[in-house]
């Protein structure tokens, strides 16, 4: 019964409708179903709004970020990049992807972020990178390479950070086990999340390798012309 | 201490609050009574979050959903700086510009790691529960004030600015803190029991493979149920881990551990319940289609969720 709420979800999302009310209404049928009081549940929404107030953090960033676009700061680290001959979007971001990586490994976990990191210096880096090579680029490409921007935040991020040894993941897990009474050992499982790191560093740099062609085939050819005439 | 994360609240509040006053006044935006509404009681959740009662609290967030259900939440003007402008304060400033940018990661890294736990006199200087939270909003407050002395701006422009990107955001900036709200009550709910049961079911005994495929897919799938692949592990490590691949094939849990979490990340990379990572960087980053993240995610996450399962079968099956 209870996952008539799952549901919800699941349909809500799919059928687009905005996901503020489907959250809602999922949450309200799922705690009826499950036979809280009405007040109850709207206690639950509140109390949990605010314990995680930390989620919506990015708010204090707004007025840097803003000051500086406002400034031409995009405008700048495009043209950085513009000088770099061999710079590429795809590689913008796979060094992205490395240093997002490896900084997290370390536990240097807010050296990127979306607000901070992507939206004024990483995402214009690789459109600047686009537009140097390619002339004018098409506006759906650089919203594909925002994205891909976005995605090498996250993904270097999640397959870095559970390498670092006091993450909440590690502690989440040895606190399962030792409540278990299994012998675990955080060291240990931070080893041996290195493969699927390793791997997931590869398997998306290939991607953004066969990104970069894509938009080769794509872009290129009036790249080229542009030169000869 | 002298540092709490409610301080970070109440600066993040302060914003928030500054932004709807101009929401109000905005004579562009259709709606811009209710619209100002919305981002009104957002700022006052996060000020007085914890001098509220929960129960109001949640019906301010109810009300906030109302707005956006019923279309009341809409774009403005905010009086950007033309081309021209922005490329003369480029030329004036170069790569100063980068300075208040990059000052926010590393003074953040800086206080979280060289304040942890100092104190003057009897007092904490960085909350020791939240030190980077709080260190994040402190290099914020200096990258803010380094920024407006760089670029000779007031603090009014500074807000303007920020309600530019507030309502870029729009309703996902309320959407992470939501979700959270939905996983409690799904917890409460007993969501989590029934998932696991579920996938319980379709587990053949004495098959390793198929045992570790319907761990891992498990914990990408309830991942993406629930948003978060911390929700995700005890369930599933409790429903399939520990009594078939730790109890009955002597799997080493550490291993299980590493790459099971890793599972559910795959999971987090697919699903619009990540909000934070998925939803608001889409609507950050102007993308049409705010599912364009995770689309861009989905074939790295696939493969990568294959490899885990290889591996973990692996590392069971030969015993190191």
């Amino acid at each position: 019964m209870v996952l008539i709420g799952v549901a919800l979800i699941i349909i809500g999302f799919a059928i687009r409708l905005n996901p503020l009310v489907v959250v809602t209404v999922s949450g309200l049928v799922t705690g009826l179903i499950a036979g809280l009081p009405i007040v109850d549940i709207i206690t639950q929404f509140g109390e949990a709004f605010t314990t995680n107030r930390y989620m919506s953090i990015l708010l204090v960033t707004l007025p840097v970020i803003g000051l500086l676009e406002r400034s031409g700061l995009q405008n700048q680290a495009g043209h950085l990049v513009s000088k770099i001959k061999a710079a590429t979007a795809g590689r913008i971001i796979t060094i992205y992807l490395l240093c997002r990586e490896v900084g997290a490994a370390l536990g240097l976990l807010s050296i990127g972020g979306h607000p901070q990191t992507v939206r004024p210096l990483l995402a214009p880096m690789a459109e600047g990178a686009a537009k140097a090579k390619y002339g004018e680029v098409p506006e759906e490409d650089r919203e594909e390479i925002r994205a891909h921007a976005a995605a090498a935040d996250n993904i270097g991020l999640f397959f870095g950070e559970d390498i670092f040894v006091a993450v909440g993941a590690i502690l989440l897990m040895k606190g399962f086990f030792d409540q278990n009474g299994i012998e675990a050992d955080p060291i240990s499982m931070a080893l041996w999340g290195i493969p699927t790191a390793i791997f997931a560093l590869i398997v998306h740099s290939i991607r953004l390798y066969l990104f970069d062609k894509k938009l080769d085939r794509k872009l290129g050819s009036k790249a080229k012309k542009d030169v000869i005439g | 201490m002298i540092f709490s994360v409610e301080f970070i609240y109440i600066i993040m509040g302060i914003i928030g609050l500054c932004c709807s006053l101009y929401t109000f006044a905005d004579k562009a935006n259709p709606r811009r009574l209710l619209s100002g509404l919305f981002y009104f009681i957002y700022s006052i959740t996060l000020l007085f979050g914890s001098v509220i009662p929960p129960f109001y609290i949640g019906l301010m967030v109810i009300l906030m959903v109302l707005i956006v259900g019923m279309g009341g939440l809409r774009k403005g003007q905010y009086g950007e700086s033309s081309d021209q402008q922005r490329e003369t304060q480029r030329k004036r400033l170069g790569s100063w510009l980068f300075l208040p940018a990059l000052l926010i990661p590393i003074l953040t890294v800086a206080g979280a790691k060289g304040f942890e736990g100092v104190k003057i006199g009897s007092l904490f200087i960085f909350d020791p529960k939240n030190t980077t939270l709080v260190a994040l909003g402190v290099a914020c407050l200096i990258a803010i004030i380094t920024a407006m002395m760089l670029t000779k701006n007031t603090p009014q422009t500074a807000i303007k600015e920020s309600r530019r990107l507030l309502e870029a955001i729009g309703w996902a900036v309320v959407l992470p803190q939501l979700l959270a709200t939905l996983g409690t009550i799904f917890t409460q709910a007993g969501v989590g029991t029934v998932v696991s049961d579920v996938v319980t079911q379709f587990i053949p005994e004495n098959s390793l493979f198929m045992i570790v495929f319907v761990f891992c897919i498990g914990m990408a799938l309830f991942t993406m149920i629930m948003g978060n692949a911390f929700a995700a592990f005890p369930v599933m490590a409790a429903g399939i881990a520990v009594p078939f691949l730790i109890t009955q094939f002597d799997a080493n849990p550490n291993h299980i551990a590493a790459i099971s979490m890793f599972a559910g990340y795959c999971g987090t990379l697919m699903t619009p319940m990540a909000a934070n990572f998925n939803i608001v960087p889409a609507a950050l980053l102007d993308l049409k289609d705010k599912n364009h993240v995770i689309r861009v995610q989905i074939p790295t996450a696939l493969i990568v969720l294959a490899f885990n399962i290889i591996l973990m079968y692996l590392l069971v099956k030969l015993e190191v």
